[in-house]
């Protein structure tokens, strides 16, 4: 299996032109709040991770006895690719919202279109840590709760206060395992960043 | 495929040979969604095993770099060095995404929100 891959390493590789304009949208969110069952659902390629590994990051939070004072922390994303025209084609890039992958997390940020927060309501609280990230860094987005069927339902008003959303935040709902719903999620979010479009102008 | 590529020696030594003992790529304008295709028939004797495997990769199309590493099985941030040298020695020609500082762009954005609805 080896040598047949060696053999043909772009076999199964699905090509651009490479004339598109690409776009990225950063998917941010809790671990395990559906980032990559969502980018799977939009992705018209099988979702693709890379990995980086982040040095003494994560420091303070993981137990470092006996080991030398720096330490490295791998960080995984998961990507996937949307073409939405012949011109244009639209990333989208998983990324963990807790606060030891900042550097990751702005690095990503740049660039981007918005970010998509993909909230867990059974973890509210590590969710509003995602919003956090994005605030610091500037960067646009709207949030989407991600509906699982053990998910204890809140009023919108009750999420928001929880999130400390303000009020022209988009919060819209979703099952990150369709493809209709996971878009429906990501037009809301960029219906909003029209509506910032003519203020950011210069 | 994720699963025996992650079984390969990710070692210590690896990405620091790649980047050739540099700090900083000879190029910095990589980014994830930067589009990169190969020029064909540019000689590929002299370039090292990554660099033939980068040029090789997209001979038949151009790929994104976040794509680039995760097929080669290289962190961006390791990528950009062989990807900057590519450049400078005329193998790959880059299609790099819009400037931050045009964004967020009007048309743009409406050409992503009609792309999204028509596309499903």
């Amino acid at each position: 299996m080896d040598s047949a891959a060696a053999s043909n390493p772009t076999a199964g590789i699905s090509y651009l032109g490479g004339h598109e304009t690409t776009v990225k949208i950063v998917i941010t969110g809790t671990f395990g709040a559906g980032k990559t069952t969502f980018i799977g659902s939009l992705s018209e390629i099988q979702p693709l991770r890379t990995e980086e590994q982040m040095t003494a990051a994560s420091a303070g939070t993981d137990d470092l006895k006996g080991l030398p004072d720096k330490t490295t922390t791998t960080v995984a994303m998961d990507f996937g690719r949307l073409s939405l025209s012949n011109e244009l084609v639209l990333y989208l890039f998983g990324a963990p919202g807790q606060e030891r992958f900042q550097t990751f997390l702005a690095n990503l940020a740049r660039g981007a279109l918005g970010a998509l927060v993909l909230v867990d309501t059974r973890r509210l609280g590590e969710s509003f840590q995602a919003i956090d990230r994005l605030e610091e860094l500037g960067l646009a987005y709207a949030a989407a709760v991600n509906t699982f069927p053990d998910t204890p339902s809140y009023s919108v008003e009750r999420l928001r206060e929880a999130m400390d959303l303000s009020p022209q935040t988009p919060l819209v709902f979703c099952d990150a395992r369709d493809r209709y719903s996971s878009r429906d999620a990501l037009t809301c979010l960029v219906e909003y960043l029209l509506t910032l479009s003519p203020e950011l102008a210069r | 495929m994720t699963a025996s590529r992650r079984g390969r020696d990710s070692g210590l030594v690896r990405p620091f040979v790649i980047a050739g003992g540099r700090p900083i790529p000879s190029r910095n304008h990589f980014d994830h969604h930067t589009l990169v295709i190969s020029r064909p028939g540019t000689p590929r004797s002299h370039l090292t095993a990554e660099h033939r495997r980068v040029v090789e990769l997209c001979l038949p199309g151009a790929l994104s770099v976040a794509e680039i590493g995760s097929h080669l099985d290289l962190p961006v941030s390791v990528l950009c060095f062989p990807l900057a040298d590519l450049m400078d020695t005329g193998h790959i020609i880059t299609r790099a995404p819009i400037p931050t500082a045009q964004l967020p762009d009007e048309d743009l954005l409406r050409a992503v929100l009609d792309g999204l609805r028509r596309r499903f």
